[in-house]
């Protein structure tokens, strides 16, 4: 048996007395690459951000390796949606991946050449050093989608959470995000990904969620990945055919 | 300086409501001491521009109102408020109560060596918190939820950014008076995020823009009877910011207009010259010359475009007949190949 890498038990987050999860638990093996799905609303964005603390969850907790988030910290790293965030912020590509730097520094310490270098290398890695001293405005979707990865590359973390990390990229794009996923994944990380399309679930992943404010399923996706689990989810008969 | 940030958290009008909320502050302090003391007066302003602030923040946490609607809610509540109280004060028989409208437009000519000094002090503590903490402000400013993911308590650099912001607010009222506080604290900032695409150069920009419009503005008026020099700062201050947002040399509006009308020119000529390409390509000679009736077939097609290419060499006229020089062909061959491979 893997180890448990993300254990959440009884979580619930509500808006306003409208739930938005419902006492959800969720164990999550080490080494997994696991896909999040749901229909609009079900509360995908959510779950990440109760799990990372963004949001206060009206009851439940959340352990990182068997400790709480708040001391596990160092372990976790985040890539929020690119719409999050005002793109026309006056600063660099380098600038923003050098952010993923900040946490391990801490209160007041400045970057130093160490951490630029492990900027550097982030930014290598996703095909983006030729840009590192563009104006963030000036970079595509796609590219800033890569700069938001590189942030997180940066971290050098145990357990990735990603918020659709392939919304409104090209092929390109989507192709390079997922090898560098998929690495992650044969180094040993954890990584959990909001997802929207549900063709290339099989074919990115290998474990899988299916929420609706409550979770209706988890486990591999070749044994859960099927009509039955969808039609659950989505509400409406689903057919996907999955490749074997 | 600290508009930058004001600015770049789309709260602009966060200076508003704060210099607004300052007022009933002021009017409290000098019932409660009756005395015309300005540091009293601005302590009061502090507690009561921080009060404010935080109910603004509060509001928008907790309910679903817009951020908008909270300050213009709490801006006109404490200014309504403190209005009141000022003519309360007016009708009582202290003496010592005329000036203290002095705050609601500025005077600068009643400041005094040790108002200076605060200010100077105040001002040194801002860039030593802003040295200190830049890298904090910046991810907040940035990706707040981000910022919390990696340890940060963020509520605490946000209460340290926006109590910096009421301090600044409220030293400058004695200056500029409540009603135009927020355009000093808000235009430098404007201006300078015309002209750079770094924070850090924004925010020093935004410093010289600030202290510039001060000196100028106080010049101008110290030079002129019956100018008030708050309203001469923020006038000044304005300046640049029309200036910036016309000249700037990336963002501005003339230059993006130039640009504009050049790319178009350009596409003209060479659509100008592909449609002659066209043609010329009909005949083994590629000089055969054709008449110009021709190509006013051709949308978008002028004599102004003609011309140029006559000057550039790709084109001769003879009467009123034309031809594809080598070059002319040449060049059009290229581009008619480009614009296929695009298409496809």
């Amino acid at each position: 048996m893997k180890k448990i890498a993300v254990q959440v038990d009884d979580l619930t987050v509500a808006y306003n007395y409208k739930p938005v999860l419902w006492d959800i638990d969720l164990e999550i093996p080490e080494g997994v690459l696991m896909a999040i799905v749901g229909p609009n609303g079900a509360g995908k964005s959510t779950l990440i951000k109760a799990i990372l603390g963004i949001l206060k969850p009206i009851a439940g907790s959340v352990s990182i390796y068997g400790k709480p988030y708040e001391k596990q910290r160092d372990l976790v790293a985040y890539v929020p949606q690119k719409g999050s965030v005002d793109w026309d912020f006056p600063t660099t590509a380098l600038d923003v991946v050098m952010m993923g730097t900040y946490g391990s520094l801490g209160w007041i310490k400045r970057p130093s050449q160490k951490e630029k270098k492990a900027a550097l290398e982030a930014l290598e890695k996703v095909g983006m050093l030729p840009f590192k001293n563009r104006q963030i405005s000036q970079l595509s979707g796609g590219q800033q989608q890569r700069i938001f990865l590189a942030r997180a590359l940066v971290q050098d973390a145990s357990i990735y959470f990603m918020d659709e990390p392939f919304q409104g990229v090209d092929a390109t794009t989507e192709i390079a995000i997922i090898n560098i996923l998929k690495e992650l994944r044969k180094a040993g990380k954890t990584v959990i990904v909001v997802h929207h399309d549900l063709q290339t679930v099989p074919e990115y992943f290998d474990w899988v969620t299916f929420l609706n404010v409550k979770k209706i399923a988890t486990g591999p996706v070749k044994d859960i990945f099927n009509d039955d689990n969808l039609t659950k989810t989505y509400g409406i008969n689903y057919k996907v055919s999955i490749q074997e | 300086m600290l508009g930058s940030f004001a600015v770049l958290r789309k709260q602009s009008l966060l200076g508003d409501a704060i210099s607004h909320a300052a007022l009933p502050g002021i009017a409290i302090a000098f019932l409660i001491t009756g005395a015309k003391d300005s540091n009293t007066l601005l302590l009061g302003a502090l507690v009561s521009g921080l009060l404010g602030t935080f109910w603004i923040r509060g509001i928008i946490t907790k309910t679903h109102l817009k951020s908008d609607t909270a300050l213009g809610l709490i801006l006109s509540l404490f200014f309504g408020f403190g209005m009141l109280l000022l003519t309360f004060i007016q009708k009582q028989p202290n003496a010592n109560q005329a000036g203290l409208d002095k705050y609601l437009f500025g005077q600068a000519a009643t400041l005094v060596e040790s108002d200076v000094w605060l200010m100077a002090i105040v001002t040194g503590l801002c860039l030593l918190v802003l040295f200190l903490f830049w890298k904090e402000f910046k991810i907040l400013l940035f990706d707040k939820d981000y910022a919390k993911t990696l340890g940060f308590n963020t509520k605490t650099i946000d209460i340290l950014i926006t109590s910096f912001i009421v301090l600044a607010i409220v030293l400058g009222l004695q200056t500029v008076g409540v009603v135009l506080m927020s355009a000093m604290l808000l235009a430098p900032a404007a201006a300078a995020r015309q002209w750079t695409n770094s924070l850090s150069k924004m925010v020093l920009l935004a410093a010289i823009f600030g202290a510039f419009s001060g000196v100028f503005g106080t010049a101008i008026s110290a030079s002129q009877n019956n100018l008030s020099t708050g309203p001469v700062i923020v006038i000044v201050a304005s300046v640049f910011v029309v200036v910036s947002f016309i000249f700037s040399p990336s963002r501005g509006l003339l230059f993006r207009q130039i640009r504009f009308i050049a790319n178009r020119r350009d596409l003209e000529q060479q659509k100008t010259l592909a449609f002659m390409y066209h043609i010329a390509e009909t005949h083994e000679d590629i000089s055969h010359p054709h008449t110009i009736k021709i190509l006013n077939n051709f949308q978008g097609f002028t004599r102004k475009t003609l011309q140029k290419l006559v000057d550039k060499d790709y084109v001769t006229i003879d009467g009123t007949m034309w031809s594809l020089t080598q070059k002319g062909f040449e060049k059009a061959a290229n581009l008619y190949n480009q614009q296929h491979k695009t298409d496809e």
